[in-house]
């Protein structure tokens, strides 16, 4: 049953980056078929997306880390914390990942680092005074999963993606509107092109948010379900996830550049986020689904 | 034409047997990693164990079956043996620790000692972790026996001897609540 919700999961991420692929080849196809863009524009756009996207791939942990004022949990400080890591890691079966403590009252937990190797847990300092330890090891299992899981590298190819999209939206709508018209556009049914050409560029960019936002939310219930295949007990990470999203304190140092890696958004208690722009499912859902897990 | 249908079936039979024989062989340093995981584990605490032994001696005067009993466990451990063999006396050391640690409520002073605080969040900390690394190996285990019995790997497991590895089972012991004597 555990193995099967794991399965499940996966099996829905990669169709989700499989329309996000198709979304991405068919906007750069109608841009150079519209519009003449040609194939270096594309080409462009892919290599533009790629850098940006994967120069804070490489560098996500440091950049993390340093942003949120992480510091390195020593073992006589947090011996608790160090032994359930560890048994944790050895039961994912990734080598140990570097633990840090953030000082924040406000209970949260995140995971980054670009593969296993590299993998990074940090927890906050109020997340160690709210929870036992069944509670604790929920989370951290949730971490866990999101490292072994490679959820950097998929957030990365979402990111991209939507990259290419923006960009290829962006110069369309410019080219179209200061540059000279395409060729098709002097036959007859140029104008109809034109303006299907102009709708594309503006909804394909706001349908790939959406489509990152989703494969992030994916990948939480995903990595949820892991937690609850390694620690053998779903109950610990629904009671941990009760106790967090109950506690009404902003987190310092939490941008919605970073608030995917997040256990739980920090984002969540600002007014005016629809569902469908967030990076997390709604926390009473992911409760849900773990306690019918059993 | 003929020739040709031969030679990319031969060509798809290689592919398959490579295909199968990296499989097992990635299944099989899966259970060695998996077992060398739990094995580090089992002798960090036989190392801990006489510090224990030590630690509590001076406050447990009556308790000597107790403390035998650990000792015991500990060296039956250190003899090794087959995987089922380890899996029982690890059982035995558990069970033996989690009663010296339930009888340790009876003396204040030894609770209150700090090296005796350490070793036990210590051994609570390896308790765990040989709890995770055996649910790892097992899983291991199970796919690669599944991967020698599915075909067709099986017929590739057999031309080559990689054979089925035994689960390491926790007793019955293991899972019941603690015995306290008085």
């Amino acid at each position: 049953m555990l193995h099967d919700a794991v399965a499940a999961n996966i099996r829905r991420s990669w169709l989700m980056l499989f329309l996000f692929a198709v979304l991405v080849g068919l906007v750069a196809w109608a841009f150079t078929y519209l519009l003449e863009m040609g194939t270096p524009g594309v080409v462009l756009a892919v290599a533009v997306a790629l850098t940006a996207a994967w120069g804070s791939y490489f560098y996500s942990d440091r950049l993390v880390l340093a942003m949120t004022g992480a510091r390195p949990a020593r073992k006589d400080e947090f011996p608790y914390l160090v032994n359930i890591t560890e048994a944790l890691a050895i039961g994912a079966g990734i080598p140990q990942p570097r633990l840090y403590v953030v000082e924040d009252d406000c209970p949260n937990a995140f995971a980054t680092g670009r593969d296993p190797r590299h993998g990074v847990v940090a927890v906050t300092t109020g997340l160690l005074g709210k929870l036992n330890r069944a509670e604790l090891e929920g989370v951290v299992a949730h971490e866990i999963a999101h490292i072994s899981n490679r959820d950097m590298l998929v957030a990365t190819l979402a990111v991209t993606m939507v990259g290419i999209v923006a960009l290829l939206g962006d110069w369309g709508t410019r080219s179209m509107l200061y540059g000279r018209r395409g060729r098709r556009s002097g036959r007859g049914q140029g104008g109809i092109l034109v303006l299907l050409a102009l709708l594309l560029a503006v909804v394909a960019p706001l349908a790939a948010q959406l489509l990152r936002f989703a494969v992030s939310r994916q990948r939480e219930y995903l990595a949820d379900a892991s937690a609850a295949l390694l620690t053998r007990y779903p109950r610990g990470l629904a009671d941990a996830l009760r106790k967090i999203a109950a506690d009404p304190r902003p987190l310092r140092g939490a941008g919605p550049a970073t608030a995917h890696l997040y256990i739980h958004n920090p984002l969540a208690n600002r007014r005016g986020q629809s569902d469908l722009f967030s990076t997390h499912p709604p926390v009473e859902e992911r409760i849900r689904r773990l306690e019918s897990m059993g | 034409m003929e020739l040709w249908l031969l030679l990319g079936l031969l060509g798809l039979l290689g592919l398959l047997l490579v295909g199968s024989y990296n499989r097992l062989i990635t299944l099989k340093h899966r259970v060695d990693n998996a077992w060398a995981q739990i094995d580090v584990q089992l002798k960090r605490r036989a190392d801990l164990v006489p510090n224990l032994v030590e630690t509590v001696k001076g406050y447990m005067r009556h308790e000597r079956e107790t403390l035998e009993a650990v000792t015991e466990a500990r060296a039956r451990l250190a003899r090794g043996g087959s995987v089922g063999d380890q899996a029982q006396a690890n059982s035995m050391l558990s069970e033996a620790l989690r009663t010296v640690f339930a009888v340790a409520e009876n003396y204040p002073q030894l609770k209150a000692d700090r090296n005796f605080l350490m070793l036990q969040e210590e051994l609570a900390g390896i308790e765990n972790k040989i709890a995770y690394a055996r649910q790892y190996y097992n899983d291991s285990v199970l796919g690669l026996n599944t991967a020698t019995e599915r075909f067709p790997t099986n017929l590739v497991a057999a031309l080559f001897r990689i054979g089925r590895r035994e689960y390491f089972e926790t007793r019955g012991a293991d899972r019941d609540p603690v015995r306290v004597q008085f």
